[in-house]
């Protein structure tokens, strides 16, 4: 990571700012002058992670840039949510073309800017899971490929929220969904192979690959910032809760998204030119048992019967990110 | 300039004088040879900052230029076919957002099953897309129509479909007077859109409208793509006096005036009918014909006002709208409705069947005793079908 | 530009849209009652004034410090700090070292030589004050800053109680006592020393409007233990009376303390620094149950004091005593086993505690005496209207920071009783809980512990033993303070609004909801470190 953690006893540098910070320091979200590039009056759930992660995302995108910056949304709740007729949420240049084409739109508008000479304004693609890992990921490998100059950012969670929680590339095993309903002797998805675009944009060797959630403001914002300090394809995946698809309550988004990362769950890295070069260690360990039971897309795993198979499971899966990305450095040896 | 040269050499000079400033595509034929010289030409820094995008998908060529014209940049691309169907959602989208792209259609069938001639199948599926459609009866008019193309496009903010027909167009060599650059310049001036995306001054362009407004929003649309039916012909005029060549306007007759039979047809096909006609008029025939050049917004007044007098009209079609037969017949039948005229619709050319004088001049001679039905399908093997019918019907 | 209808939006046009209509509960900014505070004997606004603290306002937090106590620097270095016992971050990593920062500030306004102004106007009461111990100088110190007169009588020649006479100087130096009585004398408290008052009633009729009685519990406690003639048997709070007068007893080479108390430490301490090679603590029951304060037990390990835990004297002769050796019943008291044992002493002290001297009263039949105290009601006051009292003398925990509470207690007490009203205090908001808090947001950062002599060197003579902190320790330990329930400006609410409906004053200011667009999510409660935001019902 490119930061220095702020020695700051208090609150350490979790929280979003303190007042005795000087500016400079704090995080863009501390700034009284932040863009707020979505503004109030959004039409999204009450505590929705998507519409707190784009205005995390973009206001450090919009400080890094300095305030030159373009962004290309994909069809998905943001979208719907910051611009219905007649009312936008966006503080900034704003594009929505369609579902599955937001890399490829941000690659004309990034083309177009190079062909103008004003390369000082910066391109951010941005979309739901579904738009990325799905529908639109032709396009964001064609992106990747070309190294188009764009930041693309991802709001992941984990299924078509838009359409009313359908299952995508990106839904977790054993989580219910509309289409992947807790029915049957497997309830809620399935147990597949996954699709993990972080690593598939990492195979692209692209310059910059990260992931963050909207639980470590200062990480993502961090991760922005540096993700600007490159020109080419840079990618972002931002976990998002979503209180109304995941079935938890508004007031736990941000607690959700930290029991991901602290289960191991979602691992939060870094990596340059395809390589790791870092990952957020886990500061308080929990068991995904904690993570899962937050949320009514897991609860056939707690009730009528306790599902301790697909709770193992998915525990196994957490360890093998702990180890696969160091994710407590300390216990190394244990593993 | 007069060159020797393929008809897509011809359109991507044309479309380089343009000073487009993105290009985007993806191959597929007959369109490969016009993107192949513009990405020679911007490769050879020909056309300065212009940025040529190599891109994964027809989808995603109509999606950079989406990006690109929202951007303010002079965007074009090209496909056919089965490329124009895999971009239908961005195509409309382009439309919808009124971004004056220019995309050259080089006419192809659509599978399957797969089948890489020239027909118009690929143009007619987008007629309602909100683009405007223009098709090019020759080379020439092809390059021509390029330069106009951009003109009607970013006066209007609405994108525009230059079609011209598969390798019969793009890939024959002919005697081209290729659009100066000087003459280019002063025709077209640099692009100043409507609307742009620009952190200075910020707007969200793409937004979700409901009920309450979408039928406004459509009808605007409607009346501004009916404007073109004025701007067209202005354009080729202004076209005219700087390049002294009659290309482009609305529609093109042909001994149309007095003639008792019209044949109607769009693009290349109307020179092997201009052919046919010739000699049925030295024959005494009283036969003409209609070239339809902007078939989107459809010219119904000139249309009509073209065919009032006429008995009959034949429309010669190169596509099949399946389970009704002609597209184009259609539209004309709507522009002479209440006149009594005989209307019959020929299907001709699928596939890149050709279209032989022969063919057609037995078809006139039939036409112009009302000896034809309806709809015809022009050479088409009944003894084949009939055999092939049979078999089927046997087999289940 | 030109703006296509529908397609092409406003930027922020949003802002229409008042989102805060759908809501069924808001949030609502708080101050609750920190642990700290609330266990605080004195009251202290603990939270306060580590907050002003902490971006370094020393003198403000020292004044925010002594709107309830005026003895920091003595705080500092005496009080056993029940604040930190209940600290929350103790539940994190260590508790925050509260008492070292209250030192600290105590310390640097008597190096700047702040002053405490007395900017209430004249009332015209006068108040008498009978002890100046930590109890009477403090409720003098709150009625004179509410404008009242007020005068101190003592027995003893110098101001402070047990805080001079029984507190050795190596844990508070008479330096520090002296700057911070000082202060109070400043202040116009009349002090009337070596005036011991016999009779209450004499003193009413001075022509004083009010009375507290603050003389604390001056009489050791004697156990009866058989001893011989030449058995050499002192009582520990005159031992410790007596080296503060710098007139310090012979005890010997060998001494003995008797007792388990604070009060026993201290002597056996002071035994050591007067030369004596071994000093020992017998004690009845084990160290857990003794009442001592652990650090001081660890302290006095460190000096070299012995320990016989489990351990009654039986019987004192010259130069030896005779210990029975106990054991700890079911119920963990100590019962006699019988085993006897001969331990070398040239001294024995008494520290068992302390008695209350009730002469001064043995004529008022209206103020009530219970088990050897006097009895209060909850407004400080004796049976007799308009004198009051407090400190060791009224049934409490004895030390100097419960006698400063009641000092202060009572004064405003007074102050209400004089014109004729009622002190009605506010009443405390709900105490934070851990459960309250979000730990998450503060980093690990152990508490800065105390710099202390070296055992071996401090037991040797009567310098102060704790050092205090140096300005940048100081700060660290108060930004290791978690705010608890008081909004401390960590901007968390500001940045994890999903609607942008929190609105930040800027610093200093704090922050205001926007309920034209909080939706109600309760984000913003969840992840409020300190717990200074609590959902209420929206009214329907
Ligand atoms: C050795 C020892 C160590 C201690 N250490 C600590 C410690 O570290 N921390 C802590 O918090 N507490 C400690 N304490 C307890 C603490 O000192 C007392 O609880 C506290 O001083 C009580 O305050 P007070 O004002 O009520 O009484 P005192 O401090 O006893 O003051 C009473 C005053 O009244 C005067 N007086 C008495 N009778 C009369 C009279 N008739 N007329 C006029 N004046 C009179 C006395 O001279 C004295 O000045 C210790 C006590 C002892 C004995
Ligand atoms: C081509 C196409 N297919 C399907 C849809 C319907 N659709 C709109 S948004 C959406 C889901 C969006 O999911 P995601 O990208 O994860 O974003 P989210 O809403 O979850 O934030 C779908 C399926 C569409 N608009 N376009
Ligand atoms: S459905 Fe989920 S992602 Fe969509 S607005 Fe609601 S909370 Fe946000
Ligand atoms: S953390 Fe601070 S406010 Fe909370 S109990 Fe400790 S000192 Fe008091
Ligand atoms: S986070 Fe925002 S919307 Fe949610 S309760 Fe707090 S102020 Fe309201
Ligand atoms: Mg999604």
């Amino acid at each position: 990571m490119s930061t220095t953690p702020v020695k700051f006893y208090q609150v350490g540098s979790f929280a979003v700012g303190n007042r005795l910070l000087p500016a400079a320091a704090g995080s863009v979200q501390s700034d009284m002058e932040r863009t707020n590039a979505l503004t109030s009056g959004h039409r999204a759930c009450q505590g929705c992670g998507e519409a707190l992660g784009a205005r995390y995302a973009m206001d450090a995108a919009m400080r890094a840039a300095n305030d030159q910056v373009i962004a290309v949304n994909a069809t998905g709740c943001l979208e719907v949510f910051s611009t219905p007729y007649p009312e936008s949420s966006w503080r900034i240049a704003w594009l929505h073309s369609l579902f599955g084409n937001a890399p490829a739109v941000a690659t004309g508008v990034a083309a177009a800017l190079r062909a103008k000479g004003r390369t000082e304004v910066r391109v951010i693609g941005q979309g739901g899971d579904g738009a990325t890992v799905d529908i639109g990921f032709g396009p964001l490998s064609g992106m990747f490929e070309r190294n188009d100059d764009v930041l693309y950012i991802c709001y992941d969670n984990e299924a078509y929220m838009n359409t009313g929680v359908q299952r995508s590339g990106a839904t977790p095993a054993a989580a219910r969904t509309a289409t992947t309903q807790a029915v049957g002797p497997e309830p809620g998805n399935v147990f597949g192979q996954g699709k993990n675009v972080p690593r598939i944009a990492m195979a692209h060797e692209i310059p910059y690959v990260a992931t963050a959630t909207v639980a470590d403001l200062r990480d993502l914002e961090a991760k922005v910032a540096r993700a600007m300090e490159f020109r080419g394809a840079r990618y972002l995946h931002v976990l998002v809760p979503c209180p109304l698809g995941w079935g938890s309550q508004s007031c736990d988004t941000v607690k959700i998204a930290r029991l991901a990362t602290q289960s191991g769950l979602f691992p939060v890295f870094e990596a340059e030119r395809g390589e790791v070069v870092s990952s957020t260690p886990i500061r308080q360990r929990v068991q995904v048992e904690e993570y899962l039971k937050l949320q009514g897309r897991y609860s056939h795993l707690f009730s009528p019967k306790r599902r301790d198979d697909v709770i193992d499971k998915l525990q196994a899966a957490a360890d093998r990110n702990i180890k696969r990305y160091n994710l407590l450095p300390e216990e190394e040896g244990d593993l | 300039m007069f060159k020797q040269v393929e008809g897509s050499r011809a359109v991507a000079e044309a479309v380089a004088a343009c000073r487009p400033e993105v290009i985007c595509a993806y191959p597929i034929s007959p369109q490969t040879h016009i993107v192949e010289g513009l990405s020679r030409i911007v490769k050879e820094g020909k056309l300065g900052t212009c940025e040529f995008v190599n891109v994964e998908s027809e989808f995603a060529a109509m999606s950079v230029a989406i990006g690109a014209s929202a951007t303010g940049a002079r965007t074009y691309t090209a496909t056919a076919s089965q490329g124009l169907l895999y971009m239908v959602e961005a195509v409309y989208n382009a439309s919808g957002l009124g971004l004056p792209i220019v995309m050259t259609v080089a006419n192809r069938a659509i599978g399957a099953p797969i089948n890489i001639w020239n027909d118009h199948s690929d143009s007619m599926s987008q007629r309602d897309s909100g683009w405007i459609q223009i098709f090019a009866e020759t080379n020439q008019e092809a390059a021509d129509l390029h330069v106009q193309a951009f003109r009607i496009a970013e006066e209007l903010s609405l994108p525009v479909m230059v079609c011209m027909d598969g390798f019969i167009l793009t890939h024959a060599s002919e005697r081209v007077d290729i659009p100066e650059q000087e003459q280019v310049d002063s025709f077209l001036k640099p692009y100043v859109p409507r609307q742009v995306l620009d952190p200075a001054n910020p707007v969200s362009i793409g937004a979700m409208v409901g009920p309450e407004a979408f039928t406004e929003v459509r009808y605007m649309a409607h009346m501004k793509t009916l404007s073109a039916l004025e701007l067209i012909p202005q354009v080729a005029k202004d076209f005219e006096e700087i390049f002294h060549r009659d290309s482009g306007g609305l529609i093109r007759g042909y001994h149309c005036e007095g003639a008792e039979t019209v044949v109607i047809a769009l693009g290349s096909v109307l020179g092997t009918i201009k052919d046919v006609i010739d000699e049925q008029r030295e024959n005494g025939v009283s036969i003409g014909a209609l070239g339809i050049i902007s078939y989107r917004p459809f010219p119904f007044d000139a249309v009509r006002a073209a065919l009032k007098d006429a008995k009959r009209v034949v429309i010669i079609e190169k596509a099949l709208s399946v389970g009704i037969g002609g597209v184009v017949a259609q539209d004309i039948r709507h522009a002479l409705s209440g006149l009594e005229i005989h209307q019959y619709t020929v299907i001709a050319g699928l596939g890149g069947r050709p279209i032989t004088k022969a063919s057609l001049d037995d078809l006139f001679n039939k036409a112009v005793v009302d000896d034809i039905r309806g709809l015809t399908f022009l050479d088409l093997d009944q003894e084949l079908v009939d055999a092939e019918m049979k078999r089927e019907a046997g087999q289940s | 530009m030109e703006q296509p209808f529908a397609i092409t939006l406003q930027v922020e046009s949003s802002l229409a849209n008042h989102t805060g209509s759908w809501r069924v509960e808001r949030p609502q900014y708080v101050n609750l009652m920190p642990p700290c505070n609330n266990a605080c004997p004195a009251g202290e606004n603990v939270q306060k004034w580590l907050y002003t603290a902490e971006d370094g306002s020393y003198e403000e937090a020292w004044r925010a410090l002594i709107v309830e106590n005026p003895f920091p620097a003595i705080m500092g270095r005496v009080c056993y700090h029940p604040c930190q016992t209940v600290c929350s971050r103790g539940q994190l990593d260590e508790a925050v070292g509260i008492n070292s920062v209250e030192r600290f500030l105590g310390d640097l306004a008597i190096e700047k030589g702040w002053s405490i102004p007395v900017t209430a106007p004249s009332t015209g009461f006068k108040v008498l004050i009978i002890g100046a111990g930590p109890t009477g100088l403090s409720a003098a110190y709150h009625l004179r800053r509410m404008g009242h007169a007020v005068t101190i009588r003592d027995a003893a020649d110098l101001a402070g109680g047990m805080m001079r006479f029984g507190i050795p100087k190596y844990r508070l130096p008479r330096n520090i006592l002296n700057a911070e009585i000082a202060r109070i004398e400043d202040m116009g408290v009349r002090f009337q020393m070596n005036h011991k008052v016999d009779n209450v009633q004499d003193a009413i009729d001075d022509g004083f409007d009010a009375v507290f009685l603050a003389v604390g519990a001056q009489i050791g406690k004697r156990a009866y233990i058989p001893a011989g003639e030449a058995a050499r048997i002192l009582d520990a709070v005159n031992v410790l009376h007596d080296v503060a007068d710098g007139d310090a007893p012979l005890l010997g080479r060998k001494v003995v303390v008797y007792g388990g108390g604070n009060t026993a430490f201290d002597v056996a301490r002071t035994a050591k620094r007067l030369g004596a090679d071994e000093a020992m603590i017998v004690y009845r029951r084990t160290r857990e149950k003794a009442p001592a304060n652990d650090t001081e037990i660890q302290e006095a390990i460190e000096e070299g004091v012995l320990m016989k835990w489990l351990s009654t004297v039986k019987h004192a002769d010259a130069g030896v005593l005779k210990i029975e050796r106990m054991e700890l019943d079911d119920k963990g008291y100590p019962q006699p086993t019988g085993e006897f044992e001969e331990l070398e002493a040239d001294s024995l002290v008494l520290a068992l505690g302390q008695e209350v001297d009730l002469s001064l009263i043995n004529n008022m039949a209206d103020v009530e005496v219970r088990d050897g105290v006097v009895h209060v009601d909850p407004n400080m006051m004796t049976g007799r209207a308009g004198i009051f009292a407090g400190g060791d003398m009224v049934p409490a925990e004895r030390t100097v920071t419960t006698g400063v509470g009641h000092g202060k207690k009572a004064a405003r007490n007074i102050d209400a009783w004089l014109r004729k009203e009622k002190f009605e205090k506010d009443p405390n908001p709900k105490v934070v809980e851990y459960s309250d808090l979000n730990p998450w947001y503060y980093s690990d950062a152990p508490h800065a512990v105390r710099p202390r002599l070296e055992g071996a060197r401090r037991a040797s003579n009567f310098d102060e033993v704790v050092q205090g902190l140096d300005e940048s320790t100081a700060l660290y330990e108060a930004r290791r303070c978690m705010s608890c329930g008081n909004c401390f400006e960590c901007d968390n609410c500001f940045g994890v609004c999903p609607d942008n409906a929190v609105i930040k004053l800027g610093p200093g200011k704090g922050f205001e909801f926007n309920l034209d667009y909080c939706k109600g999510c309760g984000i913003c409660v969840s992840e409020c470190p300190s717990g200074s935001i609590i959902m209420i019902p929206e009214k329907s």
